[in-house]
């Protein structure tokens, strides 16, 4: 398949309501379960090994009108909590049997027990990832927990997680992850050959099946890349920072692209990248795949790493991406994002690196203002 | 609208004496610093105090400068440094105004509030501690501790929990020694949990008083009073003492069939924080209509004593992770709430339920529209939701305020009246 080919099949599934991607999915594995996860990280592995299909609840974008969703959370809610909500509401989650929230922020977790009682019939489970990354107590804790949750599964669906199955899982998944890897380095290398439009439809679409029905054509796309006809333009080389929940429509992406950057690192589906190297091959694999959180896991403000400052993992991926500034994207609303972003621009001013705000909502139409900030923004960097 | 009610202006004991206990412990960290005293910067929710008192820790509670900076009306101009500085206006405003105080010189070394020694987040509930903390570590260039209490996700805290939470007790002891030069004893935190357990009984009492007709005090305004000593001076002798006093006063006032306002017409419940910066005026919205809080769910954001729990001497630590991980109303989900008001409405007997939606504090407000859909449509209690902030004075319109519980209060007195055969 061709770069195009392979970006059009992505698009359509994207499209797609998730209950769909879930009836079609169903239809073709009787017998079969789908849970989708709320953003930003949960264990895709666990859901994989009980032989389900593992998704991500991302909200309704720009096709969702709220009718029910804004009464019962206030006006200074973000959008993604609202339309996520709205999704059960208006039926378009219907085939999707369960759904997975974690600690992310208060929103979230007040999210998930109103998801459980609107919908009771919905199997919801909440998980409390460690917020203490150094206490030696904390894998065993996490290993509890991703248990925990696999014993629900067996338990709602009679549906056995096996340590063997669960280590094929993560087999899988590593191969997976190391696909995307290997695009986001293409993109570093060449950001003319895949735009972040592009590049966040793949990812999404990834999102929306069996990593084996996702594999060949990501394969494919990273064969593909480096030899698709594209001329370098003169552009800035940015990180795109802060997106990692609510999703940025696909028309702000665009924006910032067309208006004078290179997107050569971002936030983008975080939890679906979430490692950043192989979990573990051998031993527990409940016990791996904690370690691994623990340890291996990408920065995101929506964990306390402390370890590190919070600008620290940004700084890292501006220098190791080759970029001239950040670009901070936060979802209206956002706590997790605006706190951090107080931390990370003092660290970025600290680094000397320049950055740009602009906030946005999962529903905005028009991108003019945005075009014109960017726009500033980068003419503002060529003559400094 | 009927005559209407007027507040008793009556300032109780319990009034005078928590005033008196709370400037004394900011007194004693205004010298902190001069006199070598480590302090712990700490939560108020499901907060492990009593650890930080046996480790010789002086506790210091950020949230509760930023309130008493509210009640005074000195938040908004700290709340504007920090969105200067970066802060977004959708930022819990608590943290902002504390912040603020930093950057305006109001908070470190030399200053009535020194920076702590070391930054103690009891991760309980609120995602906005760990945010909070990080940058007042940052700031105070103190050492942070993130003491990750898990969610109450299951009915009962799992035994992994609560194993996770003591070993980080255990961690926290060492950090504590290290910074007091003093070795921790088991028995000195015995003895302060049995204090301990002496206030959260003499609270859960006064708790119950307010079931009576009238309720001797406002269980949402009046709480305040006695949520300083319960959530900063618990495990101190003299906070065991002040309860004692409040219910012998409470009790008093039973007896003589006394209440905060010259007349109680409406028992309400109230969820959610209070506006501090107008604390007064938005008291007197509902004095007017002589509507006394019976129970609040903000008064248990530390710790819930109504049903019983209390630290137990015998299991120290174990039971310190209990009350973190379950026995508080921030650790819970928004829906065990609905059910902790369900039992506060029938058991209190109240007319109505009164949400105040704070748009700083998502913990609480995500998805109080649900809640009153819950309480109205499935249960039929009559329910008010208002919106304002607890920290910052821009959110608070009063008319509007004024206008709708005026509306809500006018129906509830036509229903009882109806309902009476009037
Ligand atoms: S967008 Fe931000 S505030 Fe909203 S649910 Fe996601 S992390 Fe929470
Ligand atoms: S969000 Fe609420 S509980 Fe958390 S710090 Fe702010 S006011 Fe307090």
């Amino acid at each position: 398949m061709t770069v195009d080919a392979i970006i059009e099949h992505c698009r359509a599934v994207v499209a797609e309501p998730l209950g769909a991607v879930a009836e079609r999915w169903k239809a073709a594995h009787p017998g079969g379960r789908a849970v989708a996860v709320y953003p930003v990280w949960a264990p895709a592995e666990v859901i994989h090994a009980a032989g389900m299909l593992p998704l991500a609840l991302l909200g309704g974008g720009t096709s969702v009108e709220l009718t029910h969703a804004d009464a019962r959370f206030q006006s200074f809610v973000c959008s993604i909590a609202k339309s996520s909500l709205e999704l059960g509401f208006q039926g378009l989650v219907r085939g999707v049997d369960g759904f997975v929230f974690s600690n992310i922020c208060d929103v979230a977790r007040n999210l998930a027990s109103i998801y459980k009682r609107n919908f009771p019939e919905a199997f919801v489970e909440y998980l409390h990832l460690p917020q203490n990354s150094t206490s030696p107590a904390v894998v065993g804790y996490l290993q509890g927990e991703l248990r925990r949750l696999a014993d629900a599964f067996a338990q709602s669906f009679g549906l056995e997680v096996t340590d063997a199955a669960l280590a094929k899982s993560i087999e899988t998944y590593n191969t997976l992850r190391a696909r995307l890897r290997a695009l986001y380095r293409l993109r570093i290398e060449a950001p003319e050959k895949l735009s972040t439009v592009e590049l966040y439809l793949a990812l999404r679409a990834a999102t929306l099946a069996r990593p084996e029905d996702t594999l060949g054509w990501l394969g494919d796309l990273v064969a593909a890349l480096p030899g698709r006809p594209t001329r370098r333009q003169d552009r800035m080389r940015v990180v795109l920072e802060g997106a990692f929940c609510e999703q940025p429509p696909l028309g702000l992406l665009e924006v910032l692209e067309e208006a004078g950057c290179y997107v050569v690192e971002d936030d983008l589906l975080l939890g679906w990248r979430w490692f950043t190297a192989d979990v573990a091959a051998d031993g527990d694999p409940f016990e791996r795949l904690a370690a691994a959180y623990v340890n291996q896991a990408a920065p995101s403000s929506t964990r306390h790493e402390g370890r590190q400052h919070r600008s620290a993992g940004l700084i890292d991926k501006v220098r190791r991406s080759g970029a001239d500034a950040v670009v901070f994207a936060p979802a209206k609303f956002c706590e997790p994002a605006l706190f951090d972003y107080v931390l990370m621009k003092q660290g970025l001013e600290r680094a000397g690196i320049p950055h740009l705000v602009v906030e946005f909502e999962e529903k905005m139409w028009t991108f003019e203002r945005t075009r014109n900030e960017i726009e500033t923004f980068v003419e503002s960097m060529l003559f400094d | 609208m009927a005559e209407a009610v007027t507040e008793r202006q009556y300032q109780g004991r319990v009034h005078q004496r928590s005033r008196q206990l709370m400037s004394a412990w900011m007194s004693e960290l205004a010298r902190a610093e001069a006199e070598g005293v480590p302090t712990g910067a700490l939560m108020i929710s499901g907060n492990c105090v009593e650890l930080l008192r046996a480790c010789h820790v002086l506790p210091m509670f950020p949230e509760v400068t930023a309130l008493q900076n509210a009640i005074r009306k000195k938040s908004l101009p700290l709340i504007l440094k920090a969105e200067q500085a970066g802060y977004s206006s959708d930022n819990c405003a608590y943290v902002k105004a504390d912040i603020g105080l930093f950057l305006d010189g109001g908070m470190g070394p030399g200053k009535p509030i020194p920076f702590p020694t070391i930054t103690v987040c009891n991760y309980v509930g609120c995602n906005v501690y760990v945010k909070w903390f990080e940058h007042l570590a940052d700031v105070s260039g103190s050492r942070l501790f993130v003491l990750d209490t898990p969610f109450a996700r299951t009915p009962e805290p799992t035994p992994g929990d609560v194993r996770y939470v003591v070993s980080q007790l255990e961690e926290l002891i060492t950090l504590c020694e290290s910074v007091s030069g003093k070795k921790f004893d088991i028995d000195y935190l015995r003895e302060i949990l049995g204090h301990a357990a002496r206030a959260e009984a003499g609270y859960a009492r006064c708790k119950h008083l307010t079931r009576h007709r009238p309720a001797p005090f406002d269980a949402y305004f009046d709480s305040i009073n006695m949520m300083g000593p319960i959530n900063v001076l618990r495990g101190t002798r003299e906070a065991a003492e002040f309860f004692d006093e409040a219910v012998a006063e409470f009790e008093e006032l039973v007896t003589q069939g006394l209440g905060p306002l010259s007349e109680e017409r409406f028992r309400t419940v109230v969820e959610g924080p209070p506006p501090y910066p107008y604390y007064k005026s938005f008291r007197n919205l509902f004095t007017r209509w002589g509507a006394v809080a019976v129970q609040s769910t903000y008064s248990t954001v530390g710790g819930i004593w109504e049903w019983g729990f209390r630290h137990d001497p015998q299991r120290p630590l174990e039971s310190i992770a209990e009350q973190m991980l379950r026995e508080n109303l921030t650790n819970r989900s928004i829906t065990a709430r609905y059910g902790q008001i369900k039992r506060y409405v029938e058991e209190w007997e109240a007319d109505a339920l009164v949400i105040h939606s704070i748009k700083s504090c998502r913990l609480f407000s995500a998805g109080q529209g649900d809640m009153r859909d819950y309480f109205t449509r499935e249960l039929g209690v009559p329910t008010l939701l208002v919106e304002s902030d607890l920290e910052d004075p821009r959110y608070y319109a009063e008319a509007q305020l004024r206008n709708r519980i005026d509306a809500f209060f006018e129906a509830l007195e036509h229903k009882k009246l109806v309902g009476a055969g009037h």
